[in-house]
């Protein structure tokens, strides 16, 4: 892994954080939407906080796609799990929100997951792959 | 009645959520590494490689399923079941999944990192 793959995992993290404040903010400006007037959703998208949340997950899918590219699901599924404790995070320091202790328990256990996870390698498929043919295991 | 709508609407999350990263992960995997390629082709040969990926639009698919199926699921229950039982539970298929139909090697520390990820994630959403 370089230093490179990791910002993709993190900008993977960051985007989809961002992107599901932002939808969900701007979702709660825009007011519940009935199934009988579901045509709403689609104005709801010029909802400037709805609009920049699509950006933003659109840039998450292209980082998440890319990260696959060269790592294995079950890598980046736990790694890119951080973003759950940058919300809780982000909830304490922006919003003012006290974390409970069983949210403390909850980020430690992601924490956890995500530092055994990335302590291993990113790819097994393709070592298994190199070493069915030959190369080093 | 309810408790069995809810839990038949979470399993159907779960299982097309999984199918959906797992056909992801299968079609990027088929693409290659997509820094090289944009490196060598450009961006034009990525996005195409990628969106003439059947298993790519088949992923797409299956996660439209599981987004909607949420959206079914929070209109009959509450989002505090809900969303920590599908995320949490997907973390878990999908380490088997990744196993069976990609050949993954998930060992011990992956199932480990599923397994406190998915706990996590049930203690933190709910």
């Amino acid at each position: 892994m370089t230093l490179r793959k990791y910002l993709v995992l993190v900008a993977t993290v960051i985007f989809a954080s961002f992107g599901e404040v932002s939808l969900s903010y701007g979702m709660k400006r825009v007011g519940p939407v009935s199934a009988a007037h579901w045509t709403n959703l689609i104005s709801a998208i010029l909802n400037p906080w709805v609009a920049l949340g699509i950006v933003l997950l659109i840039g998450f899918l292209a980082s998440y796609v890319s990260s696959l590219s060269w790592s294995d699901l079950t890598y980046v599924l736990p790694a890119t799990s951080f973003g759950y404790v940058l919300l809780a995070l982000l909830s304490v320091w922006l919003l003012g929100e006290r974390v409970t202790l069983s949210r403390w328990i909850g980020i430690l256990l992601v924490g956890s997951g995500v530092a055994i996870v990335t302590r291993g390698p990113a790819s097994t498929a393709h070592q298994q792959a190199e070493s069915a043919a030959g190369g080093k295991p | 009645m309810n408790a069995l709508r809810t839990w038949s609407a979470i399993g159907a999350i779960v299982l097309s959520s999984t199918a959906g990263d797992v056909l992801l992960s299968r079609a990027m995997r088929r693409v290659g590494h997509v820094g090289e390629l944009w490196h060598n082709q450009g961006l034009a040969a990525v996005l195409k490689a990628i969106v003439t990926n059947p298993s790519f639009l088949l992923a797409i698919l299956f996660l439209a399923i599981s987004f909607f199926g949420l959206l079914a699921a929070l209109s009959w229950s509450d989002v505090s079941l809900v969303v920590p039982a599908s995320a949490s539970l997907t973390y878990i298929t999908n380490a088997f999944a990744a196993g069976l139909f990609l050949h993954e090697r998930v060992d011990r520390r992956r199932w480990l990192a599923a397994l406190l990820v998915g706990a996590g994630v049930a203690v933190l959403a709910a």
